[in-house]
């Protein structure tokens, strides 16, 4: 081989080792967090700005998001990186409950398939029943424009919980090939799905 | 010269804006104002991100008793104190005691009450 080709070859091993490298390599953070001496409601003349932790510090190790906190919370609970404490003093654990609500059925929007596994896990029940929702499936007439208001879901998404330009992160599934679950009456705002493996009572 | 002069001075005044520095309480951050600054001391910021890492929703928002409102829980020292509300954990059992006032007692004074931080649009409501 004469030597240019050589040469030439070796660049190309070394060229597909560093694309093998960098594709292995985790994608680049650029979450930033403001640090609380600077963050406009904190008074940076006082004591405390020296001894409370910083953001970045707790958020940075969690799974990442684009929005809020810039913090996936329920994948961070899920992964194990968090363990937040359930019950101060009750020793009943949260009740987990694992059925899945279709709504929107009639919208125009992506279908808003509502997970009560991620919610149960961060919620006692009676943080939303009766209150803010029924329990009855297809009865609490949810309305974007009163979610927008803070009302209902908004309560908590779009104060604390991810915010409301998350669009389908709850409008997940597409209407093309749905098929609502079986026994859902004709022309129902909302359905109701039990996991096969579900201990839940169907309602 | 005229015309350049003309030119510099908006992009003076863009740069001057775009140079302060970026204010903004991390999402979901709470100031709690509604008799601090009456009583004399800073309002009180309350980190929900700070909070979230160590219990779930559930022990302030069922067990403590905490409305999910901004605004709608009536909290006072003496309450802190008798154990209800922060004074569930802020108690020096679980987190510091009630007698350091400054680490929540840690606002910029002039704070209205309410939910603050980032990543609002600027659409309707309180998004």
């Amino acid at each position: 081989m004469p030597r240019p080709a050589i040469l030439r070859f070796a660049a190309q091993v070394l060229a597909c080792a560093a694309v093998a490298v960098h594709a292995q390599a985790p994608p680049p953070d650029f979450r930033q967090w403001v640090a609380i001496e600077k963050d406009g409601v904190h008074d940076p003349r006082g004591p405390a700005v020296q001894s409370l932790q910083q953001p970045r510090e707790a958020l940075q190790p969690l799974a990442p998001d684009g929005a809020g906190n810039q913090v996936r919370w329920v994948e961070a609970l899920r992964q194990g990186q968090i363990n937040p404490r359930p019950r101060l003093h009750g020793t009943q654990p949260l009740e987990v409950r694992d059925t899945e609500i279709y709504l929107n059925l009639r919208g125009g929007t992506p279908i808003v398939k509502f997970p009560h596994l991620a919610h149960t896990q961060w919620l006692a029940c009676a943080n939303c029943h009766e209150g803010l929702f029924r329990k009855e499936v297809g009865t609490s007439g949810l309305d974007m424009r009163r979610i927008l208001q803070g009302e209902q879901c908004g309560v908590c998404h779009g104060a604390v919980s991810f915010p409301l330009t998350e669009c389908n992160k709850c409008h997940n599934t597409s209407r093309i090939g749905f098929h609502a679950p079986d026994g859902t009456p004709q022309g129902a705002r909302a359905a109701l799905v039990v996991p096969p493996s579900s201990t839940a009572a169907a309602r | 010269m005229k015309r350049a002069r003309a030119l510099w001075l908006p992009l003076m005044f863009i740069a001057a804006i775009a140079s302060l520095p970026a204010a903004h309480a991390e999402y979901a951050d709470v100031v709690l104002n509604k008799h601090a600054e009456a009583e004399g001391v800073r309002p009180v910021v309350f980190p929900h991100w700070f909070h979230r890492v160590r219990f779930r929703c559930a022990v302030c928002h069922d067990e403590l008793g905490f409305k999910m409102r901004a605004g709608s829980n009536e909290v006072t020292m003496k309450d802190i104190v008798d154990g209800k509300f922060c004074g569930g954990c802020h108690n020096g059992d679980i987190a510091w005691s009630p007698d350091r006032c400054d680490l929540c007692h840690s606002g910029k004074p002039g704070l209205k009450s309410g939910i603050y931080g980032g990543h609002h649009s600027t659409g309707p409501g309180y998004w």
